[in-house]
């Protein structure tokens, strides 16, 4: 059995404007190292907001997250930042890349912040994630230059920058047309197969779920 | 994190928006342009107005007052009771210090004093044909009283020194000498209070500002006045100590008073409307500095505020990926200080450059010769005000907001897209 990657225990989250309304009811669920998972569901079932509370960015829930084994409950904001920065790679549903930034730079942010090599080993790393998504010819671009399907790939090559732990997906291909969208979910499963990477990536797309090697359900803030 | 790093990202983002970054920055210039060259310029009226007074008033004059003796000799023989005596005259003295060289000696060796200046006080009638006007002579020594009181600054005609190279010679005052119809070079004819009939040769022309004592004044060396009274050459009647410090004035006043047994005031009480006018203008000043520090400061906050509520997108992504509240809290620091420090800087030298423009401009008033433009203080302490108050609000209109974005979790931007 592989290592234990992040496990979610009850978590339960409430939305409380305009009126209280509970969103997630006692998620929980293993995810489990080089598993390509797809979470799957309706409009407003909760997987974003699970999905969210997973990557530490929302501290408002009840239960307990783990994730390598240390739980996120207790954590300052601080620290979570360091858990994203170093453990979580992070894939929106829009490319959120910094327009102030050159390609290259939005790429090297993590790593300059996470600061474990120096900026010239980030710079040639950055340049071989790159490569990894085909995009290296268009490093020194700025991102509003490029097309929708390549700052998606930039914003994989950002995700993958520190070799985190995890990559989580909010509908990241959600954006794109069907050529694009197939190219990003071939990198999805090129991580995966090749690279072994953990990958948990929240969709509305039932044909992208149905090639996943797991896909957890939800419903009205359950796992069916 | 690595400060490199803040910077970096912090320079990207102002980069980014260079634009706004200029009308930020320009919005501190200004402010900061204005509060120096206000406050220079205030200042600088304001030194003027005083330099009227100060520049001419001795801190301390130390005279002999015409007065009737406490005591009387009853007093001394009956000590308890109460004794009336009515009609009572003062005694028959010269107006003159006794023993004034000693005292004017010994005052010169007082570690607060700057410089004494002897003067004597003379009574004088000048003649205008058949009409005798009133009028005043000071004696003084031409040299020490420059020294102190910048006598050649109101002297508009002629030259002061020449009161003690030319003997019998006068400085008359500007209205004297309009109405005596006397210049430079000319011989006039003053009447002493005793009666005797001097000529003395007019080598000045002095404009003091106050055309009630350029009615009546004319300066004389304290030879020539001695000689007029028909007094020996230790006649003094008054003695002029200028302080180190003019706030000293009314505690050696006081000392003075006791030790030589004579006469002695202080510049605060001689002038006390003068005293209430200064500080007046001065309260003015600062409120109108405060005002303006006021609001620059809220235009800076503003400013800076948008600024940061427009990089919210910025600031989730930069926390989704990692950076931590306390970072985001630091780049916009940095860019709000960055504005701080350039724009401040900026003001700072703008500051200069329109106080010494208005140092440029013609300011000609009858009442005060010297004064060619209008006057301006270039006293650092105001750029220090300004600069530091640059920074210090633009740090704080920096971090209130960004401490606020710093604080909210990344999925409420990102989710209100």
């Amino acid at each position: 059995m592989n290592k234990v990657v992040l496990e979610a225990k009850e978590i339960t989250k409430y939305f409380h404007d305009p009126v209280t309304v509970k969103i997630l009811d006692k998620v929980s669920f293993q995810l489990e190292q080089s598993e390509f998972v797809s979470v799957i569901g309706r409009s407003g079932c909760g997987k974003s907001t699970l999905l969210y509370i997973l990557s530490t960015m929302d501290t408002d829930y009840e239960g307990d997250l783990l994730i390598d084994g240390i739980s996120m409950r207790d954590k300052k904001e601080g620290e979570l930042a360091i858990v994203r920065n170093e453990k979580i790679g992070f894939v929106f549903q829009f490319h959120y890349l910094l327009n102030e930034f050159s390609v290259l730079r939005n790429v090297m942010l993590p790593g300059l912040k996470l600061g474990q090599f120096s900026e010239k080993e980030i710079e040639h790393r950055a340049y071989e994630k790159l490569k990894i998504l085909g995009i290296e010819n268009e490093a020194l671009k700025d991102p509003n230059q490029l097309s929708g399907g390549q700052k998606q790939r930039v914003a994989i090559a950002r995700a993958l920058i520190n070799d985190p732990l995890l990559i989580m997906g909010d509908e990241p291909t959600g954006n794109l047309d069907k050529k694009n969208s197939e190219i990003v979910f071939n990198i999805f499963q090129e991580l995966a197969e090749e690279y072994k990477q953990t990958l948990l990536i929240v969709t509305h797309d039932n044909e992208f779920a149905a090639r996943t090697t797991r896909i957890i359900e939800m419903e009205d803030g359950h796992i069916k | 994190m690595k400060f490199k790093l803040v910077y970096q990202v912090a320079f990207s983002l102002l980069i980014a928006r260079w634009k706004q970054t200029l009308v930020a920055a320009i919005g501190v210039t200004i402010s900061i342009t204005m509060f120096v060259t206000v406050l220079s310029f205030m200042s600088g009226l304001n030194d003027m107005l005083d330099g009227l007074i100060t520049n001419r008033t001795a801190h301390v004059r130390i005279y002999k007052e015409i007065q009737i003796s406490d005591k009387q000799p009853a007093d001394y023989l009956n000590p308890q009771g109460h004794n009336f005596v009515s009609s009572i005259k003062p005694k028959n003295e010269l107006l003159g210090i006794n023993n004034s060289k000693t005292i004017i000696e010994s005052i010169k060796k007082d570690d607060r004093v700057l410089g004494v200046a002897p003067k004597i006080n003379a009574q004088v009638f000048y003649n205008v044909g058949a009409v005798d006007l009133t009028g005043a002579i000071f004696g003084i020594d031409p040299v020490e009283e420059n020294r102190l009181f910048k006598f050649s600054d109101y002297v508009t005609a002629g030259n002061y020194i020449d009161l003690k190279n030319i003997p019998n010679s006068i400085v008359l005052g500007k209205g004297v000498a309009t109405k005596m119809m006397a210049n430079v070079g000319d011989v006039i004819q003053i009447t002493t209070s005793k009666g005797d009939q001097v000529a003395l040769r007019v080598v000045g022309v002095f404009q003091s500002g106050i055309q009630d004592l350029d009615n009546v004044q004319s300066y004389c060396s304290l030879s020539t006045t001695q000689k007029i009274l028909g007094q020996p050459s230790n006649y003094i009647t008054d003695i002029q100590v200028k302080l180190k410090d003019i706030l000293w004035a009314p505690e050696v006043a006081k000392e003075y008073r006791k030790i030589y047994e004579l006469n002695a005031v202080d510049i605060q009480t001689a002038n006390s409307q003068f005293e209430t006018g200064s500080s007046v203008r001065t309260l003015i000043s600062y409120a109108v500095g405060i005002t303006l520090l006021l609001v620059a400061g809220f235009g800076i906050y503003n400013i800076l505020n948008m600024m940061i509520y427009e990089k919210m997108d910025s600031i989730a992504i930069l926390k989704a990926v990692g950076f931590s509240g306390k970072d985001v809290n630091k780049i916009f620091i940095s860019i709000a200080l960055s504005i701080g420090i350039f724009g401040g800087i900026m003001g700072l030298l703008m500051g200069f450059g329109l106080s010494s423009l208005i140092d440029q401009i013609p300011f000609n008033t009858e009442s005060l010769p010297t004064i060619k433009t209008y006057p301006i203080n270039y006293n650092p302490r105001f750029y220090l005000i300004g600069g530091t108050f640059a920074i210090v609000t633009t740090y704080f209109a920096g971090f209130f907001p960004s401490r606020k974005a710093s604080g909210i979790d990344p999925v409420i931007i990102i989710r209100g897209k």
